[in-house]
């Protein structure tokens, strides 16, 4: 291409970018990094919707390090904008770049993760799923469907992840509940496919071949993946033989409820842009108190 | 095994010494399985389901297939006195590489062409880095390292990459197939090894190698082309990471560069550490680091296997792995031994 081209297209688009700025609000978004699947779609989804609600979002990918968010916060607030949401890589270390924010009256929005604070005002409100509800809505199902009576293989998250945490104490909650219902084994699969497969074929010779196992349930769906891929390469029936219990509602996963090999997904939903801009945008134009954690519903998807 | 025949050996030791090397890893090996065995019960049944064998000790010899053409690769390069830290990258990307040309819908033989050549790829870069401008190997292979899953990543982009997993006939039967009842990624991976012991101890190669490790110098002053062999020793082992790339990525059928193989390259250098090879250098042990891939895949087998929590594993892994390498270690053994003897060294 022609530098002339180049520069000519360069003064455009930031022409562009100041004519939208002039209008819109703007809203500086720190996302954690792209990694599984449901994040990115989270990430496209967020920038998509910005478009709907005509807001200028300013995106950040941190690629999973904090100092890199620290770092993007700090330019937010240096380029004045209107908001900041942020979904946090971790919970600990936010209070001085929170306090930043606050003295320069730019109001602060959690997605996703929670960060642990000192002083609570440091930001509006975190508005995000509950990784606890998404266990208990497979419990629920799951106790439902085998009438309270059922040996689980369990496939965990990443060891002391908070999805993990949570969604194996939402799952136990409800479980408890039922005297015949217990976790005979569980193992980290480390949110992966590959994780996933590998557990689920040490859980099939642990268990003679999953003999008198009636269901898996996994922290997320690319493990249960890999684990229907361990069980069908072993001659099992998945869905079938054993009860597919697992959380975010990846596309593959619906495959696999289409074809019978799953049953169960609770939806971790991507596309949250609908539900997360208004609210912000509402505090904008009048800002009032609100609760700390504003929950996104969860939705249970089964097969049929 | 062959690499004990170019060893140098100090004449002091009594000839029996030279059967120790071999001995050790192995004594691990069978510790580990006779442990497993008392832990759980029914650990060595097999038997044939689906048309393959089936059990725990085929799980660690099919599961280690990845780890062991890795590490391969990754004795050659230590061969040199280098190392790949890369590998994982370059089975994020050849697996990203696989995902993207069958959504293509390229011929499958041709896809698994691209994902080798790939892989090449990756190593002519390393290569390029470590021999042509002479960056330190861990330096010059962190670039890589650090930006591989990203490449990753960008490739799965080039077709929105929200659901990149594929089904492919030709590649799964490579990696989860099986002939006569054995996965078929044995046999393959039994075929490399071979390719990489006659390149290596059957041409000047892997003489040529270990005299780069022992002393470039000496090397190039005895006209031995120290550059163009370190070149050669990381494609040899980005080839290697390929192929194992090419065995995970069918085995998930799906691209997944962000987690694929994570942390790979430490099992790597670990098998070969406890296959016996030295980081300063000058020792290529094929045999063996087959051997140390399989002490961490029964070890990691057992583990998973045995029921203990997931918040053990990773201790447990170091603590035996330690225990390995200090029945490895010569002063260890000697430091134990030597109030039992009776007599000072």
């Amino acid at each position: 291409m022609h530098p002339k081209t180049i520069f000519g297209g360069a003064v455009a688009f930031a022409a562009t970018i100041a004519a939208t700025m002039a209008s819109a609000q703007t809203i500086g978004f720190s996302q954690v990094g792209s990694e599984g699947d449901w994040r990115p779609a989270f990430s496209a989804n967020m920038q998509e919707s910005a478009k709907e609600f005509g807001i200028d979002l300013k995106f950040a990918n941190a690629q999973g390090k904090q100092e890199e968010q620290l770092r993007a916060v700090r330019a937010f607030i240096a380029q004045g904008v209107d908001a900041i949401i942020v979904a946090p890589v971790v919970v600990t270390g936010w209070d001085q770049v929170l306090r930043e924010a606050k003295e320069a009256e730019i109001p602060v929005f959690l997605v996703d993760r929670d960060v642990d604070v000192e002083d609570k005002t440091l930001y509006v409100t975190r508005i995000s799923a509950d990784f606890n509800l998404e266990g208990k809505l497979a419990g629920a199902w799951l106790a439902t469907e085998s009438k309270g009576t059922c040996k689980i293989v369990e496939l965990q998250g990443t060891t002391g992840s908070a999805p993990a945490i949570e969604r194996k104490k939402g799952f136990e909650a409800v479980i408890s509940q039922f005297p015949a219902m217990e976790i005979v084994a569980t193992q980290s699969g480390d949110f992966t496919t590959e994780g996933g497969k590998k557990v689920m074929e040490a859980f099939i010779k642990s268990t003679n071949n999953l003999d008198g196992i009636c269901a898996s349930f996994a922290h997320n769906d690319n493990m249960q993946l890999g684990a229907i891929q361990a069980m069908k390469e072993a001659g099992l029936k998945p869905g079938t033989d054993v009860q597919m219990v697992s959380v975010d509602y990846v596309p593959a996963i619906k495959d696999a409820l289409a074809a019978g090999e799953a049953n169960a997904s609770v939806e971790l939903r991507s596309a949250v842009g609908g539900f997360i801009y208004p609210i912000i945008l509402d505090y904008l134009k009048s800002p009032t108190e609100l609760d700390k954690w504003i929950v996104i519903p969860s939705d249970l998807h089964t097969a049929n | 095994m062959m690499a004990e025949q170019t060893e140098p050996r100090p004449v002091a030791m009594r000839p029996r010494m030279k059967l120790h090397r071999a001995v050790w890893p192995l004594l691990a090996l069978a510790a580990i399985l006779i442990v497993s065995g008392i832990v759980s019960p029914g650990f060595y049944n097999i038997r044939i389901v689906e048309g393959r064998l089936f059990g725990n000790l085929i799980d660690i010899v099919y599961r280690a297939t990845p780890t062991a053409l890795v590490a391969l690769g990754m004795a050659v390069v230590i061969g040199t006195k280098g190392i790949d830290l890369s590998v994982g990258s370059t089975i994020a990307i050849t697996g990203a590489v696989i995902a993207w040309r069958i959504q293509m819908g390229d011929p499958h033989l041709v896809v698994l062409m691209m994902a080798l050549g790939a892989a090449t790829l990756c190593g002519i870069w390393n290569g390029f880095l470590v021999a042509g401008l002479g960056i330190q190997p861990i330096i010059a292979t962190l670039i890589l390292m650090v930006s591989g899953r990203g490449i990753g990543l960008l490739i799965n982009l080039l077709y929105g990459g929200t659901n990149p997993s594929f089904e492919s006939a030709l590649l799964q039967g490579l990696s989860t197939g099986h002939l006569m009842s054995i996965p078929t990624r044995l046999f393959l991976a039994a075929a490399i090894f071979l390719a990489l012991w006659l390149i290596i101890r059957r041409t000047a190669l892997g003489l040529f190698i270990e005299s780069v490790g022992g002393n470039a110098a000496a090397a190039n002053l005895a006209g031995v082309n120290a550059r163009l062999i370190t070149f050669v020793a990381y494609v040899l082992c980005a080839l290697c990471a390929g192929w194992a790339g090419v065995i995970m990525t069918a085995d998930t059928h799906t691209s997944d560069p962000v987690s694929v193989a994570m942390y790979i390259e430490l099992d790597a250098i670990l098998a070969v550490v406890i296959g016996g090879g030295s980081l300063a250098g000058g020792r290529i042990h094929l045999g063996m680091t087959v051997i140390g891939a399989l002490v961490i895949q029964a070890l990691t087998t057992s583990i998973l296997i045995s029921g203990l929590p997931p918040e053990y594993n990773l201790v447990v892994k170091a603590v035996v792995v330690l225990f390995v390498l200090l029945l490895q270690s010569d002063n260890a053994r000697r430091a134990i031994t030597s109030p039992f003897r009776g007599r000072a060294r």
